[in-house]
């Protein structure tokens, strides 16, 4: 069936800012649908709040709105756009859900817009777990005990019928918030107070638990024609219990029998063909391991992160052939991209093992809950390929960019046996390595399952890599062990570390006997069609299948996996390197393991390569393409720490050279040139002893800023206020030592101010400046920041690209560098410098229009910023103003402290875009999800260093008609102040809460006396606040900021949601 | 113990040996189902034929008492890049390596599977010798002489006639069998049908004093021009009553008619092939297993030379590769499919076509 003629342009909404439960997959879905849109001649408009992703670029969609996903804008959008339809299921649950509301609103009906792909009929049917369930019922398939209730008396009711171990599950939800397994009344009520509050329609499902049981899920697709297939079956190798989010998940399924895969494929298939679903959907099985016994868990009517791991475990992209079934198309009328030859009608046959490992923020959060249960907490996801499992397995935990190299984990090592048996009983983010160690103690296979449930055959398989580990330490190193353990998937330093052999020794052996992988294809149909998908993995196997050509080439080293402090944006930056070379005329490759982005999208790079960014993987696909040079300054500080490894292997790095890098990186060497160039820093030392720490603390004055050496996103950075802290926080650091001091540094309380320039040795380019709306102290990734800067004075700019200048060219930066300023009195400071693609580069490149990684791309080729369209110096500002808002998780991380403080916490960014500063602002709250209320209770609870200036905000606020509460020693205070409040106590939270619950608290102002702490009152108040999304504030400039938004919203002037080129 | 494998164009694979030990030769084909060893291994129509699986870890659920296909396995060998020497599943009663080895059949690991199905794939379906034995120059004058054989139908089919299901069915179906799968036989009797197999050689009069309502021809091993026994009963019976064929009993039945088969470079073997319903525009995923295919343009032929044979037309066409999957002849009776809609192992999708061809029966 041809796509439908009365369809001509199609609105697409992106599912926002990233958090937990909804991250890159999105813009890789959303970036796949509309250039499937648009191959079908169809225009294509595009709305999303977030920045960094790749959709949001111009040449993705005809027109781009980078607004807040609320109804107020997509109507405004809508009316202005006009489009005949709507695609709603390829932006995650936001998308869905802003479907949902637009319907309900009666917009679509208003300006005639039909919903494409599946009906909203389908999707509520999907979604709403009591009509779920009766359809389920309907088509005979079998579903777990369970009640659908709206309250807690309900819910404690229907347990008692249903019985404990009992699970929550709260309807219109992303990533199981708010869900959980009780074991008792006690937790139950627990849970589903958090369930019910979540929950868009106040509704819970209770239901009988199959923990233990087999997690098993299928990506289904169907069209209009009913044609229904699978493209990918997953199996976890964790049971039923832990979020699928959250488990190690293996495609193809590995332990079920023919009969049990297409008994569960067949429910599938029935499932979807119920819902009468046109596009992609996932569903969830759990199996009885020791029966033919099943029930349907769940289904997810949309493109989800489970379809992005199949679409790139199978080579099949779903969310392409999604957008085709949504505009008429049916599947054996859509080519195989892979293959050519073949439709998109059939069942991907794969030929290789797919193990995803789900990263969790628990390295920068090291005082999180561990634990892993029905609530996602992963951040992002890495998937590694091979025709082993073991080897399949270890990649993946290589990819993780942990400090392990295989699965060995130093701080089980010194654990007994019967501590692994207490361990086992765990479910927590190092449970692979507890496995192993377990394993290693002489646990069984039998006891592990006993405890686990997980599946002996999963059990088994890492006990070969235990016993070849064993073999390694104990034999001497031949060429068959040797060969053993590299097609099992051990690293090099593994394998040295084991056998006690150097790396010249192991590489003479692997020389003798040629021992190298080969790289094969993944093709959708394991061999048997001849395809041209440049779509590689590593494998010890014997043909080689990668076609070298002849043609220059550039490798560019992906971001790997979406973690706190290294985002999509770094895939963003990735993507358009890629796009720059092949427009320079050269050849792309890729090297990355993220199966959620764009990157990794075997049609963005004219060769993927599939693996772990381990210099040892890195290195063998260098060796085999003999590339022009690597790319290192787009990925994040993934690639930038591959930098060194690459150069001692004669690896040419483009671009800034390492020794910059290097340069930029130590402290010491840093100090040095910047007290060379005479440019002011705050003062500093790196210490290694307590003692030191004092004495640098007491020469340089409190507060001081102190952090480890070596980081990603400022991770255990604090601002501590008094010696007691600081000693506090030194005896709490792990392990001093010479080789990682701790940094204590001025605080200087001051402006922070951004900036990213371009350098080519002889000048810089700055497209724009960004100035912190928090003062220093919250880290860049978590304040709030405006394009072009506000307060800061035409003097200070200067100095700025003065300073931005000189270090350029001392370092000689070619390509992108990032550096961090602090202005206090016009006193300008270099606080950091990141001779690399930063964070802010999307933003940048989108509100000032100018290509920023390809300009940076052509001048690490050689290109002269001065010969370029968009020459030297700082580019001026436009009427445009862009506030970024960044967006948190802390729903999800509930022991995670929700203050800001200099670690980075948040996990994505909206942008507010208007001519108007007060307008973007309000834009950026709205579009990160706050809400303004014109009265009611304003809750403060200020830490004496904050009482003076949060009296002022209370004078403000209480002017404007909102009731203020305060805690005792606050409310005393302010009293003082003759600030009318009323006093709360401190001891009963219950109370708060429920005010939070009711809406009558409608904010919340708290400066943390010391953080971190999740027994203090002020950790659960934040905490509960951010649960029951009631906006807080603990740092006065963001909440000055709202303030400013709220009033510019009470105004209700007419706001207009165009795409950036308006603003201009 | 060392495996070795010599391909007809020369390649040479090395492994090691699982099963039994010893020298087999035969056809090298892949099938890519990334589950269903146990089905495939018992699947007569792989009589005569090594088969190496795409999928690289085989044996993982081990071999249970119940998805066989035939009462012993068929294949002459078996080659995979990953026996898993422990499975685990709750029905499992033994390994992959004890079953074979239990069934005297050579199995072969180790393989880079994807290399030869490469190869198969390039130059087509090849003879190959498999030995735990040092490859010498005896084995490759065997892998020379050799050559399928033209009498596979009769080495696999039933020796002599058994009637299935009870006596009081509502219909009796004659099942031909040239190779005949459990599945075909297990999903007649879901349908309320007695069936009475037949040998491959049976006469036509014990056909015609069976009563029967329908004559099914089962799929099977090799070239079905070798199974001229088949062709002639097929021959004789179309007209006469509804005439049903699966796989090799859909070939037969085209070339009774007088229609043209010929043989696919490397075949079709897998659980994931396409089928278009000409009827309903639908498509859905089968199950298959055939070297030989029928040629669409003869069909076309045939139905233009007008008669009986008027309404001659392919009902199902493969999405991939547009080759026939299925022919019916209404003023025949006459009703057959390329594909497996038995499945055994695969897909489930197609089992309607079993209700659609007894429901065509009418009440008795």
């Amino acid at each position: 069936m041809p796509i439908d003629p009365s369809i001509k342009k199609v609105l697409v909404i992106g599912s926002g800012p990233i958090i937990i439960g909804q991250a890159a997959e999105f813009d890789y879905a959303g970036t796949q649908a509309c250039k499937s849109l648009r191959e079908e001649g169809l225009e294509v408009v595009l709305v999303n709040s977030n920045p960094a992703t790749i959709m949001t670029d111009d040449n993705i969609a005809d027109r781009v709105y980078i607004q807040p996903l609320t109804v107020e804008a997509l109507r405004y959008i809508i009316d202005k756009e006009r489009p005949e339809g709507l695609l709603p299921t390829l932006g995650g649950q936001t998308g869905l859900n802003m479907a949902v509301e637009l319907n309900e609103a009666g917009i679509l009906e208003e300006f005639n817009v039909r919903l494409l792909g599946t009906s909203l009929e389908a999707i509520k049917q999907a979604e709403d777990r009591d009509s779920f369930r009766q359809l389920m019922m309907e088509i005979g398939e079998p579903i777990p005990l369970s009640e659908i209730v709206n309250s807690i008396q309900e819910g404690m009711a229907a347990a008692e019928r249903i019985g404990y171990p009992i699970i929550v599950r709260p309807a219109y939800t992303l990533g199981g918030l708010g869900g959980g397994i009780a074991k008792d009344r006690e937790s139950l009520e627990e849970i589903l107070h958090a369930g019910l509050m979540h929950s868009r329609i106040n509704q819970v499902l209770l239901e009988q638990s199959v923990a233990g049981w087999k997690e098993i899920e299928y990506e289904v697709m169907r069209d209009k024609n009913d044609t229904a297939i699978i493209i990918c079956n997953m199996e976890n190798l964790d049971p039923v219990g832990v979020h699928t989010g959250d488990s190690i998940v293996v495609a193809p399924s590995q332990t079920l029998s023919d009969e049990e895969y297409h008994m569960l494929r067949t429910s599938s298939l029935k499932i979807i063909k119920a819902l009468k679903i046109e596009g992609g959907c996932n569903v969830q099985l759990a199996l009885n391991p020791s029966s033919r016994e099943y029930i349907v868990i769940e289904v997810n009517p949309r493109v989800s992160r489970s379809s992005a791991l199949a679409s790139k475990a199978a080579g099949y992209p779903i969310a392409k052939i999604a957008a085709k079934i949504a505009v008429g198309l049916c599947l054996h009328e859509i080519p195989n991209a892979v293959t050519k030859r073949t439709k998109a009608s059939f069942e991907p046959a794969l030929d290789y093992v797919v193990t995803k490992i789900p990263k969790w923020p628990f390295d920068k959060f090291d005082y999180a809950n561990r634990t892993l249960g029905t609530q996602m907490k992963a951040t992002g996801e890495v998937m590694a390929i091979d025709r082993t499992f073991e080897s399949s397995l270890l990649k993946a935990v290589i990819s993780l960019e942990g400090k392990e190299t295989g699965l060995r984990k130093a701080n089980l090592e010194e654990k007994t046996r019967e501590e692994m048996l207490d361990m086992l009983q765990i479910v927590d983010d190092q449970r692979i390595f507890t496995l192993a160690e377990s394993l290693r103690k002489g646990i069984s296979v039998e006891e592990i399952h006993g405890i686990t449930r997980i599946d002996p055959w999963f059990l088994e398989k890492i006990n070969n890599i235990v016993e070849v580990e064993h073999r390694l330490a104990a034999e001497p190193l031949s060429g068959e062990l040797l060969n053993k353990a590299e097609r099992m998937g051990f690293t090099d330093v593994e394998i040295e570390a084991l056998s006690e052999n150097s790396n010249e020794i192991v590489d003479t052996i692997r020389r003798a006997h040629g021992m190298y992988p080969v790289y094969k294809m993944v093709d959708t149909c394991a061999a048997e069609f001849e395809s041209q998908t440049p779509y590689y993995y590593s494998t010890f196997e014997t043909e080689e299948e990668n076609v070298i050509s002849k043609r220059e080439k550039i490798i560019v080293i992906g971001s790997g996996p979406i973690r706190i402090g290294q985002g999509i944006e770094f895939d963003y930056c990735s993507v358009h390197a890629v796009w720059a070379i092949q427009e320079l005329g050269i050849e792309s490759i890729i090297i990355n393991n993220n199966p959620e982005t764009v990157s990794t999208d075997f049609d963005i790079s004219d060769k993927l390569y599939f693996e772990p960014l381990f210099i040892e993987d890195v290195f063998n696909v260098i060796r085999k393409e003999m590339p022009k040079g690597v790319i290192v300054q787009f990925g994040g500080q993934t690639a930038i720490n591959l930098a060194p490894k690459l150069v001692s292997r004669g690896v040419q790095v483009l671009g800034t050279s390492v020794d910059s890098i290097d340069v930029a990186e130590d402290r010491k060497r840093f100090e040095r040139l910047l007290r060379e160039l005479g440019i002011p820093q705050p003062k500093g030392y790196a210490v290694t002893s307590i003692q030191e720490a004092v004495d640098a603390a007491d020469e340089i004055g409190y507060p001081v800023l102190v952090r480890p050496s070596y980081v990603i996103g400022g991770r255990g950075m604090m601002v501590v206020h008094s010696e007691q802290e600081l000693v506090g926080y030194v005896e709490e650091a792990a392990a001093l030592s010479d080789e990682y001091p701790i940094l204590v540094d001025e605080y200087i309380n001051g402006t922070e101010v951004e900036v990213d320039a371009i350098a080519d040795r002889e000048s810089i380019l700055v497209p724009g400046i960004m100035e912190h709306i928090e003062r220093t102290g919250v880290h860049s990734g978590d304040s709030f920041t405006v394009y072009p800067p506000q307060t800061i004075s035409e003097k200070t700019v200067e100095t700025v690209l003065d300073y931005t200048e000189k270090i350029a060219k001392a370092l000689q930066v070619i390509g992108l560098m990032n550096i961090q300023f602090v202005v206090r009195d016009e006193q300008v400071y270099i606080i950091e410098v990141n001779p690399r693609a930063s964070r802010t580069v999307p933003i940048l490149s989108k509100v000032t229009r100018v290509p920023m990684v390809k300009i940076a791309m052509q001048v690490i080729l050689g290109d002269r910023l001065a010969d370029l369209e968009y020459g030297t110096g700082l580019l001026p500002s436009t009427n445009l103003v862009a506030v970024k808002a960044p967006v948190f998780s802390f729903v999800k991380l509930v022991d995670v402290d929700a203050a800001l403080t200099p670690e980075m916490k948040s996990t994505g960014e909206v942008l507010g875009v208007d001519s108007c500063y007060e307008k973007a602002m309000l834009k950026a709250f709205q579009g990160a999800g706050y809400s303004f209320r014109e009265e009611g209770k304003v809750l403060f609870a200020l830490d004496n260093r904050g009482k003076e200036e949060g009296a002022a905000h209370a004078r403000h606020l209480a002017e404007r008609g909102f009731e203020i509460l305060a805690t005792p020693g606050t409310a005393t205070y302010l009293g003082l102040k003759g600030i009318p409040c009323r006093t709360v106590p401190k001891d009963n939270l219950t109370q708060l809460q429920e005010m939070m619950k009711k809406r009558e608290i409608v904010l919340l102002v708290n400066s943390p006396t010391r953080g971190k702490d999740p027994t203090r009152f002020g950790f659960k108040l934040r905490n509960l606040a951010e649960q029951l999304k009631v906006p807080s504030f603990t740092c006065f400039d963001t909440l000055a900021a709202y303030c400013m938004a709220m009033e510019t919203h009470q105004k209700r002037e007419p706001m207009d949601y165009e795409p950036i080129a308006t603003y201009l | 113990m060392k495996a070795t494998m010599l391909l007809e164009d020369g390649t040479r694979l090395e492994g090691q040996a699982f099963g039994a030990e010893g020298t087999v030769l035969g056809e090298v084909v892949f099938n890519t189902g990334m589950t269903g060893y146990q089905e495939i291994l018992t699947d007569p129509s792989y009589a005569g034929q090594v088969v190496t699986m795409t999928y690289p870890l085989v044996g993982n659920y081990g071999i249970n008492g119940k998805d066989m296909e035939s009462d012993r396995v068929q294949v002459s060998g078996f080659v995979v890049k990953e026996l898993a020497r422990v499975p685990s599943h709750w029905e499992c009663t033994e390994t992959l390596d004890q079953y074979l080895k239990r069934n005297n059949i050579l199995g072969m690991d180790g393989v880079d599977t994807r290399m030869l199905t490469k190869r198969i794939r390039n130059k087509g379906t090849m003879n190959c010798i498999l030995t735990t034995e040092p490859l010498e120059e005896r084995h490759r004058k065997m892998l020379e002489a050799y050559s399928f054989p033209k009498d596979i139908v009769a080495r696999v089919s039933a020796r002599e006639t058994r009637t299935y299901g009870p006596p009081d069915a509502p219909w009796a179906v004659g099942l031909v069998d040239l190779g005949l799968k459990r599945g075909i036989l297990e999903q007649l009797l879901a349908h309320s049908c007695r069936v009475v197999v037949f040998p491959h050689d049976v006469q036509a009069r014990e056909i015609e004093e069976a009563a029967l309502d329908a004559l099914l021809f089962s799929n099977g091993p090799g070239d079905p021009k070798d199974a001229r026994n088949a062709i002639a009963l097929a021959g004789a019976f179309l007209g006469k009553m509804p005439v049903w064929g699966i796989c090799l009993g859909h070939q037969i039945i085209a070339l009774a008619l007088g229609a043209d088969t010929y043989k696919l470079k490397f075949g079709h073997r897998g659980s994931n092939h396409p089928v278009i319903d000409m009827e309903t525009g639908n498509v859905f995923i089968s199950s298959q297993n055939h070297g030989y295919a029928v040629d669409g343009a003869s069909v076309e032929a045939l139905a233009a030379t007008g008669g009986p044979l008027e309404g001659l037309r392919v009902t199902h066409w493969n999405v991939n590769d547009e080759t026939v999957e299925g022919l019916s002849c209404p003023a025949l009776g006459m009703r057959c499919v390329q594909f497996h809609p038995e499945e055994g192992p695969g897909p489930h999708d197609a089992h309607h076509i079993f209700s659609h061809w007894v429901g065509s029966l009418g009440r008795r």
